[in-house]
């Protein structure tokens, strides 16, 4: 009885909220992603590591379809969320973005106020019915990003005058403002004292329960203290993709070892 | 003789510069580390002779005629001057002038005659010795500066003083210039205020210039109640950025963000071209196209539509304005940072929303300081005017009548048959000064609004 319930939660745990099948990204000349498949899974935090350069945030822009912002970028390949191709011409990318949420590798605040960057996403949204609805969802965005107790007296002052780790627990806490089903996090720790990097790695551990999480790291340590699952990606390709424990202690390729262990970087 | 003093000049610039470089360069060889770099040395020296000598040169230069006028007045013989007036003595020293160039018209007194001559020799004399100023002046400051010359002499800070101490004058000119502008400005409308009551001017609602320049002339009495005629300028402005605002704006959004980067290419020089095309061929287009097919188009609705109407020279002059608005807008809008667009649409906001509620305000003082240099531009506008708007003052703000302009106002009151005394004249200088006034109180209001309103992203 326990036995077939532990089965049917691992099962629903295992479900893949995205699939990525045979994903080429060009800009221009440059292939940045090289026939990449993947399997995200639901309700996890799954880590992309890699050396600088080698296409992380790229394939994390694919999966909400900014690349399409960007002229010379092309996409082809299937990725779906949820069993839905993303890429498909009734695929509305404003809604995928609302649902698919993103923090950029530099923090990017509005030029306007602390409370109003918040609310940006959920007045876009219409979450909100009234103005205490707001107030609550500002505040409860800004405490899950661990950032409340250093500007709740300050709600009016503009977001770009914090320091460049507020700033990136601002755009931690307006990103999860709108609800969204997937977080991606393009290193967003990288600005932080371990202070702020410990109450953002507890917020992703929190939303695990109910959200899909995939975080960009080049900090080992973090991708294995807050990971279920890790890719490592290498010059486009992706090299190896599994359970972050067996990544980090019996890796099986060559290139994952010398990455982890140091010796390519 | 002037030409040999600026040769001498030059020259001494130039051994200055090379005298001390080579100086420094000879201390380098020894292998010792100079403060400043070789060329600086030389530099120093050089502006050193050549801005204080040239300064003195022009100052030369400039009051030379006003002393040699007066040393060959006051030399003439007792009595010769007796009784004339300020003409009467310009004309004798014009005379005298012109003997001294050998130009002799009939037989002049010998007085005047003995005066050219004196004449002859101050010239020379004043020549002479600005040359041997210049010459003194030039060997003493390229041996002091070539004094100067030592491992540790910071002669690129000597050279960043005089060149700040240049910049300084050049923006000082600038001003000085604006500042004599609105000086002389203000005189004649002084004066135009001692003739007509200020509040007259300011609050008047007749504006009929037409007063007697000569005692024999039939005109009415004159009405310089401005009201009318700044109403026209506001009319026409208020029409021209109606046009020009929405045009100018909208297609600078659809550049920045909609169009492909081919159609960018194209649409984009072609409304910078707009810029180009003289004022006088819009008006023109205005008197000869607009106008007329406004008012065909009225009458066949019914509409009593004046020939010359405030709708057709304001409408033409926003179409001047549009390549203003829009290249101002685009430019603020591309500088607005990728990653604030990219945050926005990564939130789910569509191109539309991410322009009103986050580029828009980033860009708002570049597109405002776009508008108002068309504000600017609008309000001052002439030959359009001149050509497509009417000649009455009337307190209207329709459209679709003729209304006339402070710019054209002031060209009818300074064409033709005027007197510099006459309030008719002195009145052109009132509405200029109001004119400016009124820029720059728009001007004021508008740096105000945005930075009330701007949301700066650095
Ligand atoms: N907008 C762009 N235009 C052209 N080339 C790009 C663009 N963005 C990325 N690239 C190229 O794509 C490749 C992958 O870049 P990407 O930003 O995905 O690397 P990354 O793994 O996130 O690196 P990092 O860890 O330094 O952030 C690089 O070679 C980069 O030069
Ligand atoms: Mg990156």
């Amino acid at each position: 009885m326990n036995d077939m319930r532990k089965v049917e939660r691992d099962l629903k745990v295992n479900d893949a909220k995205i699939t990525a099948r045979n994903v080429d990204v060009r800009y221009g000349e440059t292939h940045a992603i090289k026939d990449v498949s993947i399997d995200i899974p639901d309700r996890t935090v799954t880590s992309f590591i890699g050396p600088s350069g080698c296409g992380k945030s790229t394939f994390l822009r694919c999966l909400n379809r900014m690349n399409d912002t960007i002229d010379i970028c092309r996409v082809t390949g299937k990725i779906t969320i949820d069993g839905k191709d993303i890429n498909e011409r009734s695929v509305d990318p404003v809604q995928l973005r609302a649902q698919v949420g993103m923090v950029f590798q530099k923090p990017n605040p509005f030029p306007k106020s602390i409370y109003d960057n918040i609310a940006y996403g959920p007045r876009i949204h219409g979450l909100a019915r009234s103005k205490t609805d707001m107030d609550e969802i500002v505040e409860r965005a800004l405490r899950r990003g661990a950032i409340w107790n250093e500007v709740k007296d300050r709600l009016h002052a503009p977001g770009t005058g914090l320091s460049g780790g507020q700033q990136q627990r601002l755009c931690i806490a307006r990103a999860i403002a709108t609800e969204p089903e997937v977080l991606l996090m393009d290193e967003p720790c990288s600005a932080l004292d371990p202070i702020a990097t410990a109450q953002v790695e507890e917020l992703i551990d929190e939303l695990r329960q109910d959200y899909s999480v995939v975080i960009v790291t080049h900090s080992m340590q973090q991708a294995a203290r807050v990971s279920q699952k890790t890719a490592f990606f290498h010059l486009g390709d992706l090299v190896e993709f599994g359970e972050t424990e067996k990544i980090f202690t019996n890796p099986s390729d060559p290139r994952t070892e010398s990455y982890i262990t140091g010796r390519i970087g | 003789m002037t030409t040999l003093a600026f040769l001498l000049l030059i020259v001494a610039t130039i051994f200055g510069y090379f005298l001390n470089r080579i100086a420094a360069r000879s201390i380098w060889n020894r292998g010792e580390r100079l403060h400043s770099l070789t060329s600086y040395h030389g530099l120093f020296s050089a502006l050193m002779v050549l801005v204080p000598v040239l300064t003195i040169m022009l100052f030369w230069l400039a009051l030379e005629g006003r002393i040699l006028d007066s040393l060959t007045m006051s030399g003439l013989p007792d009595g010769v001057l007796d009784g004339q007036g300020t003409g009467g003595l310009q004309l004798i020293l014009a005379e005298i002038k012109s003997v001294s160039r050998g130009q002799i018209f009939g037989t002049p007194e010998d007085w005047k005659i003995a005066a050219a001559d004196r004449y002859i020799a101050l010239t020379r004399t004043s020549n002479m010795l600005m040359l041997i100023v210049v010459a003194v002046l030039s060997v003493a400051i390229i041996a002091f500066a070539r004094s100067r010359v030592r491992v540790d002499f910071r002669a690129r800070q000597g050279v960043e003083r005089i060149v700040s101490g240049l910049m300084i004058f050049c923006s000082v000119v600038a001003i000085f210039t604006t500042l004599g502008i609105i000086f002389s400005l203000t005189f004649e409308t002084y004066r135009f205020f001692e003739k007509v009551p200020v509040w007259d001017f300011l609050f008047g609602v007749n504006w009929e210039p037409q007063i007697p320049i000569r005692a024999d002339q039939i005109a009415a009495e004159g009405a310089f109640g401005w009201l009318p005629v700044i109403l026209g300028t506001i009319v026409i402005t208020v029409v021209a950025l109606v046009v020009a605002v929405p045009v100018g704006l909208f297609s600078a959004i659809y550049l920045n963000e909609f169009a492909p980067p081919k159609v960018r290419l194209v649409i984009k020089p072609v409304l910078e071209l707009l810029a180009g095309v003289p004022t006088v061929v819009y008006g023109f287009f205005a008197i000869l196209v607009v106008a007329p097919a406004i008012r065909s188009f009225g009458q066949s609705i019914g509409l009593d539509v004046a020939p010359n109407t405030a709708l057709a020279a304001g409408g033409v002059m926003g179409i001047m304005l549009i390549p203003f608005i829009s290249s101002f807008a685009d430019d603020a809008l591309s500088a607005v940072p990728q990653a604030l667009r990219d945050g926005a649409l990564g939130l789910g906001a569509t191109r539309g929303e991410m322009m009103t509620t986050v580029l828009f305000p980033a860009a708002l003082p570049g597109i405002v300081g776009g508008v108002l240099l068309a504000v600017s531009r609008a309000i001052g506008e002439t030959m359009i005017v001149v050509m497509a708007a009417g000649l009455i003052a009337r307190m209207t703000i329709n459209p679709l009548e003729s209304v006339t302009t402070v710019t054209v106002q002031i060209v009818t009151l300074l064409i033709g048959d005027t007197a510099f005394d006459n309030p008719k004249t002195l009145a052109a200088f009132a509405l200029g000064m109001m004119l400016f006034l009124v820029t720059l109180i728009i001007n004021i209001f508008a740096l105000r609004i945005v930075r009330k309103y701007r949301e700066a992203y650095d």
